[in-house]
């Protein structure tokens, strides 16, 4: 059971860094929100898991209770989390952000 | 196992401090708000780990879930206030003039 939380975990920890590699690296503001969306609530969900196991370790009924709620709190993640990065892109599409592009436009 | 959670949450707060510097020089105001949010659900996953460390996870999950639900909230209110606001483009709101565009 150690083995399965510590995988887990790791894997977890590394698309929490590609995550925030991409938001730090990427050249544009969509580019950057597509890495932060997905990256965040995908480990955030692997995290969740690896969490819910080593509190379920022992059965009785607090530790059932608790291994509940930290999985209210994935699913309350698992919908917010792409409703926010939705919104906040509609945000920037509505204030007409110039999407990147290879070629530079042509300035006056 | 708790030195291992530990580890953990010290990589976390590391990786917290590099999305700061998003949320600190993004070149757009929805740039500052995307690094927000990311550090918020990194919060939300600490705290977790911080209540598996303490031995207190029944009382750290509730602030967990409170903290999740502000950070929810905080992003879609800024994101809708900042909507119609046409002058978001990177030299717009928020810009930091740098030396060669004088």
């Amino acid at each position: 059971m150690d083995i399965i939380i510590v995988l887990l975990s790791v894997s977890g920890l590394i698309f929490f860094f590609a995550t925030t590699v991409g938001l730090l690296r990427f050249p544009d503001f969509y580019s950057r929100m597509h890495a932060a969306g997905k990256g965040d609530t995908l480990s955030s969900l692997i995290m969740l898991m690896a969490l819910v196991l080593y509190n379920f370790h022992e059965f009785n009924l607090a530790s059932l209770l608790v291994a509940a709620k930290i999985l209210l709190i994935g699913v309350f993640i698992f919908m917010a989390s792409p409703t926010a990065t939705h919104a906040i892109i509609d945000a920037g599409y509505e204030s007409d952000i110039q999407p990147w592009t290879k070629e530079p436009e042509e300035e006056s | 196992m708790d030195s291992f959670f530990i580890g953990i949450g010290v990589v976390l707060c590391f990786l917290m401090f590099l999305a700061l510097h998003r949320a600190v020089h993004g070149p757009t105001a929805i740039d500052r708000i995307m690094g927000v949010n990311v550090i918020g659900t990194k919060t939300t996953i600490l705290l977790v780990i911080i209540g598996t460390i303490y031995g207190r996870v029944d009382m750290f999950v509730d602030i967990a879930l409170a903290y999740a639900l502000l950070n929810f909230i905080v992003t879609i209110a800024a994101s809708r206030y900042f909507q119609h606001h046409k002058n978001l483009n990177p030299k717009g709101y928020g810009y930091r003039f740098r030396e060669e565009d004088k």
